[in-house]
């Protein structure tokens, strides 16, 4: 890259005007966006806002409808990410855009636009990873490693491209504070080096810690430039979600230690089912009538495996291991264990919480048939439709659903609508047990509230509910103890009271549950 | 060029409805050119093809004999498929039902009485289940995939039937000739109108079969449970549906109905087993399946369409001296144009040209 | 020539048409494609060797000619599955069901007829060699073709970054996209390259094994090599030796057909089906180990957002 400033402006990136439109919706509507040399700049929005249209365009992995790119102060077209790359731009996706079954040195082969051996590009990206201190095993197969670690790959990957713009999407939902903490000290670096950086983010903290200047999206639109550090985080979220967020209430609950365990999981293990999933180490926890408990946790520690055995998705041969209103349910089918009163509520919406290609009314069918057989299934297994249209079209209301149709596919729904008709299909049957994985992922930040709202109104009516996450502030917000879930093991659960992110990140980064102390917290 | 899709964020009802006339179309289009190369007038094949059949009443009974096992087979299968289970071993399941259906009046010729009948198709539809249940059972035991194992198995029943007409079964009193004694009276499945036409209880099995596997699949929570696990496997498992069983199910159930239009065949158009009981019908019946969108009463429109091919076949064959090779290339390219129009349904097609786009690379 | 040579000569020409498909179904397997349609170009290919090499006289123009249409019939598939983005099971299958339709049209003048027999290799001196001479120097050169392929196939899947990009595609297309990896372009190259060994495979069977037109002469052939590529896992060496294996299994049969015995020939002829069963059995009871090889996003449609 032979571009030196004194020839080109200050600004290595312009964005005038720029449109996405799918079908019918604008992504992206005539977004201006401007980055310096050398700053980071934060593009904040909510989830749907526009974001990741926006970088993927700047990426070349979607075209624009309308809009120019100025790059260096030149008009630019970028078509392909082989485009984009030549330019010098590099990007570390959020969801990462590895292959499992290649090593970390093929994976990094893939986006360089040359025939450069592996070995050469082996010895280099180790090379670059130690002088950033982000080790990384250019021989190891990508399935089998960390959150953390593939995404050092993802960030070697790019700078051995020799990039003058790093995009990073949503670079730390993936990460333990202490782990968020080390990437910050790698983005000083590249700044300081000259390099601009484009990060996107949600959490507000942190763009207010490392960003020069801001860019808000809403809705597709630009709402406003700002310099977040002479912002508060709350100035920064009204710009996000263009009113005041309704805060999530959370009375302390009182009198806990007398209530009784609803749902209680006693030495739970479970040997891994694939090659690249966990095993569950001698797992317990109760979670009582009355309160929530928080399990927090980097991804892929075990807790989709964790929700499996617990939600009777897949049984235990030990039926004590987990017990839900007394009695044992370990080898109970997942049906069984609702009509226990339990309900569940996974991670994944689509194609595992819901059926995309479904109505709504159908989808409430699917986690309801067992229960509430006796209102929706007539005589000879058919189905009662006008009943369980009249359920659907209740929890529709009850949730504030919003859709396009009266009965749309799940498919049709934005993720934070489909989530809330999700959870509302559970909490129509007040459950006594509730176990929720990732409530919010994805979610915009008013449905995210309501959502969060409705599973403390129903531990506080009597049920017992058990949230996991990987979202610290939603934690912290809902939850009376956390957990953390590391390698398949289940830390103590650390009343709020006694909880910070100091605390809660070590162990999600695997420090001893013993060695948890105020000591500690000097890192 | 390069065909473009968007997704629609619902399915399209209209082109739910209209996908299998556009692909009827497009398939008379493309019989039409090909007739054209052919050297043969493409009105004339069209006309021997799709009118000529339907213009006499013993034809129309011809037509109802063809599509019988079309349609018991096809709606098997449009369970299976929805089910995400790919059985394509029909036609294994047709013959080893008819065989079982067969061992009463091979073997017992003199066993005899109104309650043979029943029996005999009870028995048919027990064997081409049995035989259903085998890849079945390895899927689910094994991993194995079942595309394979159900197909493999088809050659397997096919050379089992050769062997057993030519050699155990063979009619004592037959010349030699490789085929069965033929079935005593009470083995004979009856014909609907003897008046006018051929056509046995056959096809009144397969519009019965229809209906009542369409209230399943749309009424009932087992139907639920079968487009669910075949939609999204995942959401099944949480719904606490059994993947496995389900397996079982769609298998049985096809490989019953395959077998029930095995034994209906046997002992209604033909009376007798022979090395070879089956033009193709297990395999067509995948055709008649998707051209009748895997709606079991869509089935019966789709059956009777491609019986209408097998009989305007014969006819073209007659008149014209077209090859009846020519009918298979039919059916081939009618199960492309249903695949193609069926992508209407969850997209929008754009065409887009090359050259509007230069690609700008680098600054 | 020994019996023993004869008869490893004969199973090397039986496994050789399985071989050259199956490799073809995995170079389009890796891409993350399935294609069932196998069966179908193996027959449009052997139809059309046939009928070429009749017209011009020339078997090396048959086999170019299967070569040809096997790519070109492929296509059919490709434009589906790839650009309008249909079931790719259900594709395949209509491939296979349309390829076997229209080959018997298409060589429905040519049953009976005696055809043209490629000629095998002949150096004089060394395929006269006891043992070995006729089994190295003496085959017929789709054989060699088919070595050649197994080890340029190995090459390029596992030595050049063209392959490893293939490769990378089965794995996980949408990370191939998001990385501007053209998805579609090599999707559409592995179906045709598929398409060419499938119908250069049939010309084997039309050209060299029985040198004739007969109706679904490919008899499941391109079935089992659909089996072959999972016994495999994927992997070329080991379609090498299925292929012999299968070879082995078909020539055994016919020989203890010839000798007689008293055992139904039916019974042995379907030995090569039943033993595909056995083997797709034993191969897949191992569900991790299956999950590991099967490239991960095969069968799955992939529609690119623009």
């Amino acid at each position: 890259m032979g571009a030196q400033p004194g020839a080109a402006a200050a600004n290595l990136l312009e964005v005038r005007g720029l449109t996405k439109i799918f079908g019918s919706l604008k992504a992206c509507d005539h977004v201006d966006l401007t980055v310096r040399r050398g700053e980071i700049h934060a593009l904040l929005g909510e989830n749907g806002a526009g974001k990741s249209t926006l970088v993927k365009m700047l990426f070349g992995s979607l075209e624009p409808n309308a809009g120019e790119i100025f790059w260096d102060g030149q008009p630019v077209r970028i078509a392909s990410p082989h485009a984009a790359r030549k330019l010098g731009i590099g990007m570390v996706f959020q969801h990462f855009s590895l292959f499992d079954a290649l090593t970390a040195a093929e994976n990094i082969a893939l986006s360089l636009d040359d025939d450069t051996p592996i070995a050469t590009i082996a010895a280099k990206a180790q090379a670059l990873s130690h002088s950033y201190g982000l080790p990384l095993d250019p021989y190891a197969l990508v399935g089998d490693l960390s959150v953390g670690e593939r995404q050092r790959i993802e960030i070697i990957r790019c700078l051995l491209q020799v990039p003058q713009l790093i995009i990073l999407d949503e670079p730390t939902s993936v990460l333990t504070p202490q782990e968020a903490d080390r990437l910050f000290e790698t983005l000083d670096r590249l700044r300081a080096e000259g390099k601009s950086i484009l990060y996107i983010s949600h959490r507000l903290e942190e763009v207010k810690r490392m960003c020069d200047s801001a860019t808000v999206l809403r809705h597709g639109k630009v709402v406003g430039h700002c310099d977040p550090r002479r912002e508060t985080a709350s100035s920064l979220a009204r710009m996000m979600v263009g009113n005041d967020v309704q805060a999530v209430v959370r009375e302390p609950a009182e009198g806990m230690d007398k209530a009784p365990v609803l749902l209680e999981v006693k030495k739970l293990s479970r040997a891994p089912a694939t090659s690249f999933s966990i095993p569950l180490r001698d797992i317990s926890l109760g979670v009582r009538a009355g309160e929530v408990i928080g399990i927090a946790g980097v991804a892929g520690n075990g807790q989709g495996e964790f929700f499996e055995a617990v939600s009777g998705e897949m049984a235990q041969a030990d039926a004590a291991s987990v017990r839900i209103r007394g009695k044992d349910a370990g080898r109970l089918s997942i049906s069984e264990r609702r009509r226990l009163g339990a309900a569940f509520v996974p991670e994944e919406r689509l194609g595992h919480g819901a059926a995309p290609r479904m109505k709504l009314s159908e989808n409430l069918l699917l986690s309801r048939h067992a229960t509430d057989d006796k209102a929706f299934i007539g005589p000879g297994g058919t189905i009662r439709t006008g009943a369980v249209d009249a359920a659907a079209q209740r929890i529709i209301a009850a949730m504030d659903v919003r859709k396009s149709a009266r009965d749309p596919e799940a498919a049709a729904l934005s993720g934070g609508n489909l989530q809330k008709f999700i959870i509302g299909r559970e909490l129509d049957r007040r459950p006594a047990v509730m176990v929720v994985n990732q409530p919010t992922w994805g979610v915009d930040a008013g449905a995210a509230a309501k959502i969060r709202q409705a599973l403390i109104g129903l531990a506080r009516a009597g049920s017992a509910v058990l949230v996991i996450s990987q979202d610290l502030d939603e934690l912290f917000e809902i939850s009376d103890a956390i957990a953390v879930m590391h390698n398949g093991q289940l830390s103590k659960p650390l009343p709020i009271a006694e909880a910070t992110f100091e605390k809660i990140g070590l162990l999600m980064g695997g420090a001893e549950p013993g060695h948890v102390e105020p000591a500690m917290e000097v890192a | 060029m390069r065909v473009e899709l968007i997704k629609r964020p619902q399915q399209s009802a209209l082109f739910s409805a209209v996908s299998p006339f556009i692909a009827l179309a497009l398939t008379l289009v493309a019989g039409a050119i090909m007739f054209s190369l052919l050297g043969k007038s493409p009105l004339d094949a069209l006309y021997y093809y799709f009118i000529d059949p339907l213009r006499e009443v013993w034809s129309l009974h011809e037509l109802a004999i063809k599509a019988a096992p079309l349609i018991l087979i096809a709606v098997g299968l449009a369970v299976c498929y929805l089910s995400n289970n790919w059985n394509i071993g029909a036609e294994g399941q047709f013959i080893i039902g008819a065989m079982a259906g067969s061992i009463l009046p091979i073997i017992f010729p003199d066993f005899q009485g109104w309650y043979v009948l029943p029996l005999m198709l009870l028995m048919g539809i027990a064997g081409g289940a049995a035989y259903g249940a085998i890849p079945a059972l390895l899927k689910v035991r094994f991993n194995t995939n079942e595309i394979l194992t159900s197909l493999m198995l088809v050659y397997v029943a096919q050379l089992f039937l050769d062997w057993m007409v030519r050699g155990p079964w063979r009619n004592p009193e037959g010349n030699n000739f490789p085929e069965t004694r033929r079935f005593h009276v009470d083995a004979i499945l009856p014909e609907i109108l003897p008046s006018s036409g051929r056509a046995n209880l056959g096809f009144v099995f397969a519009i019965l079969a229809a209906i009542v596997v369409w209230f399943l699949v749309t009424r009932t929570l087992k139907g639920f449970e079968v487009r669910v696990l075949g939609s999204s496997p995942r959401a099944g498992r949480f719904a606490g549906f059994s993947a496995k069983k389900m397996v079982f199910f769609a298998f049985m159930l096809s490989g019953g109905l395959a077998g029930l239009a095995g034994i209906s065949e046997v002992s209604g158009a033909i009376g007798q087993l022979r090395p070879v009981i089956s033009p193709g019908y297990g395999f067509a019946a995948i055709i008649v399946a998707f051209l009748g969108r895997l709606n079991p009463l869509g089935i019966i429109a789709s059956g009777l369409i491609l019986a209408l091919t097998y009989l305007g076949g014969e006819a073209a064959q007659i008149s014209l001296g077209l090859s009846d090779k020519v009918v298979r290339v039919f059916q081939g390219m009618l199960l492309f144009f249903v695949l193609g129009c069926d992508t209407l349904i969850h997209y929008r097609v754009r065409l887009v040209g090359f050259g509007a786009k230069p690609a700008v690379e680098g600054a | 020539m020994g019996i023993a040579e004869s008869i490893l000569l004969t199973i090397a020409t039986a496994a050789t048409p399985l071989l050259i498909a199956a490799l073809g179904e995995l170079v389009v397997e890796r891409s993350g494609v399935l294609n069932l349609g196998v069966e179908g170009m193996m027959v449009m290919g052997a139809v059309c060797g046939f009928v070429a090499a009749a017209l011009t006289g020339s078997p090396w123009l048959g086999v170019l000619a299967a070569i040809v249409v096997g790519a070109l019939f492929s296509l059919l598939f490709g434009f589906l599955t790839l650009s309008v983005a249909t079931n790719q099971v259900a594709t395949g299958l209509s491939l296979t069901l349309l390829g076997l339709g229209l080959s018997g049209m298409i060589g429905e003048g040519f049953v009976g007829q005696a055809g043209q027999k490629l000629p095998s290799l002949y150096i004089p001196g060394l395929s006269d060699l006891p043992l070995v001479g006729r089994l190295v120097f003496g085959q017929d050169p789709i054989f060699y073709m088919s070595i050649a392929l197994t080890v340029g196939i190995m090459w390029f899947l596992f030595r050049t970054r063209a392959g490893l990009t293939l490769r990378s595609i089965g794995d996980n297309h949408a990370s191939a996209h998001a990385l501007g990896i053209p998805v579609i372009a090599y999707r559409y190259l592995a179906v045709m390259f598929g398409g060419a060994c499938a119908g250069l495979a049939g010309a084997h069977l039309s050209l060299v094994y029985t040198p004739q037109w007969v109706e679904n002469m490919t008899a499941g052939r391109g079935w089992i090599a659909l089996a072959l590529v999972v016994f495999a896992s994927w992997r070329p060496l080991r379609v090498l030796a299925g292929a012999y294996l299968f070879g082995a299994v078909t020539i055994g049969q016919i020989h203890v057909q010839a000798l007689g015995y008293g055992i139904p020939s039916q019974l042995l002829s379907s030995l090569p089906y039943l033993a595909t069963i056995v083997v797709l059995v034993l191969i897949s009871r191992n569900r991790r180990l299956t999950m590991m090889n099967t490239p991960a996003s095969l069968g799955r449609a992939f529609v690119p957002d623009r």
